[in-house]
């Protein structure tokens, strides 16, 4: 019987496929644990960097300058677009890329340009009208402190040299596994903070001065704020994956099982006509 | 009392309400108590000691970063903190060892001034934990 093998065959290679997709949730599980630690534990430093900028800017009156803060006439603004370098993920990222596109399409190709990290984004963009400047495609969702620091290098001296005028950060925030959202960021120029009225801060003492912390703490920050962006993106892709692989694994569980319902069906309809060939046989003799 | 926080990018090493610190701050050693005024510092390489609540002092090798402290609440962002009862004296001598040979290797490159960096922290966390 053709029927019987041929579903015999299908539930082979869907338990086969299941399995791979096992295989896959529990790695991306596992790496989804470390770096999921990464983002959580990465995120005070950052926040309260974030307040001591402010309160530094808030406290020193005397007007501070540095090139990070910068304002320009913004006749180009960069997207740095966090993909990730391998698929089935689930929709982590079309969601990266459609947001993309529409920040794109808003703006003049021309005044816009792309760094692409992680290769999904970069193959889907290095076919379209938009300029891609730099392309990092190996960190393979591991956060790698010499590619994290070139990147940071690269941007920010990007910046200064007024290649571009803004730099926005476009990546997947991890709240949970089964929440992620996607962020878009400005990243510099860094807006200094306003003090805040009603606060007061209080005379600060300042050691050595407020402009050597500043130089010292804002390369620092544009360092920790990409790393964090970095980590909540790869936190994110793991989680995303790992959704994706438990519904892949529970979606093939259920075909196994209704193929083999079809085949035990198809089997017993075999027996059913095999005895009633024998039965007719045996009575075509008796007459 | 107040309140001591030190992190590092990779967690938060330390929080706890203390007596008295003393820190390692970028133009020398400083001490801060309670109602300290407000002050923002940044950090060189050295040792933070902590007086804590029950009188037990506690050391920690800094390896730079920027101190904060307003209204009775001290954050310190270190670029890494280890308290010196868990430095490992013999992996500390061998990574002094390496820094050393690193900057010896950079001499005169661009990466001259993070491995002269390097040397100063390896060189730092052996003698907080020496003198535990």
């Amino acid at each position: 019987m053709a029927t019987l093998r041929d579903i015999l065959r299908r539930i082979n290679s869907v338990k086969s496929t299941r399995q791979i997709t096992k295989a896959m949730k529990m790695v991306a599980a596992a790496q989804l644990r470390k770096a999921q630690i990464q983002a959580e534990q990465s995120r005070p430093y950052a926040e309260k960097m974030s307040d001591m900028l402010g309160h530094l800017s808030a406290a020193s009156t005397d007007k501070l300058s540095h090139p990070y803060f910068e304002k320009r006439d913004v006749k180009k603004q960069t997207l740095v677009l966090m993909t990730s370098d391998r698929g089935l993920c689930g929709a982590f990222n079309s969601n990266m890329i459609r947001r993309a596109e529409k920040w794109l399409s808003e703006r003049d190709p021309e005044k816009t340009e792309l760094v692409c990290v992680g290769r999904r984004g970069h193959l889907y963009f290095r076919k379209r009208q938009w300029t891609i400047s730099e392309v990092y495609n190996d960190f393979n969702a591991e956060m790698k402190f010499t590619m994290v620091r070139g990147l940071v290098d690269y941007l920010t001296n990007r910046f200064v040299d007024g290649q571009t005028d803004e730099i926005y950060l476009l990546y997947t925030k991890f709240i949970s596994t089964a929440k992620t959202i996607p962020t878009l960021e400005k990243y510099l120029n860094i807006d200094r903070p306003e003090s805040e009225e009603g606060k007061a801060v209080g005379a600060y003492i300042f050691e050595p001065t407020p402009d050597a912390i500043f130089s010292n703490l804002l390369p620092r920050y544009a360092l920790v704020r990409l790393q964090s962006a970095l980590a909540d993106s790869f936190a994110s892709e793991h989680a995303t994956r790992m959704m994706a692989m438990t519904l892949a694994t529970n979606n093939a569980g259920e075909m196994i099982d209704a193929l083999t319902l079809k085949y035990n069906k198809a089997r017993q309809a075999a027996i059913t006509t095999e005895i009633l060939e024998v039965v007719g046989g045996a009575e075509a003799l008796k007459a | 009392m107040f309140r001591l926080s030190v992190v590092t990018p990779e967690r938060i090493v330390y929080e706890e309400d203390v007596v008295s610190i003393i820190a390692p701050g970028d133009v020398g050693y400083l001490g801060i108590m309670s109602n300290h005024a407000p002050i923002i510092t940044s950090m060189k390489p050295g040792k933070l000691s902590v007086k804590d609540g029950s009188g037990n002092e506690i050391k920690i090798a800094v390896s730079g970063g920027f101190m904060e402290n307003s209204s009775n609440t001290c954050t310190i962002l270190a670029d890494s903190a280890e308290f010196a009862d868990d430095i490992d004296l013999e992996r500390a001598r061998e990574s002094l060892e390496r820094a050393k040979q690193r900057v010896r290797n950079a001499a005169g490159e661009i990466d001259t001034p993070r491995a002269k960096e390097a040397y100063e922290r390896a060189k730092n966390r052996l003698k907080v934990a020496k003198k535990k």
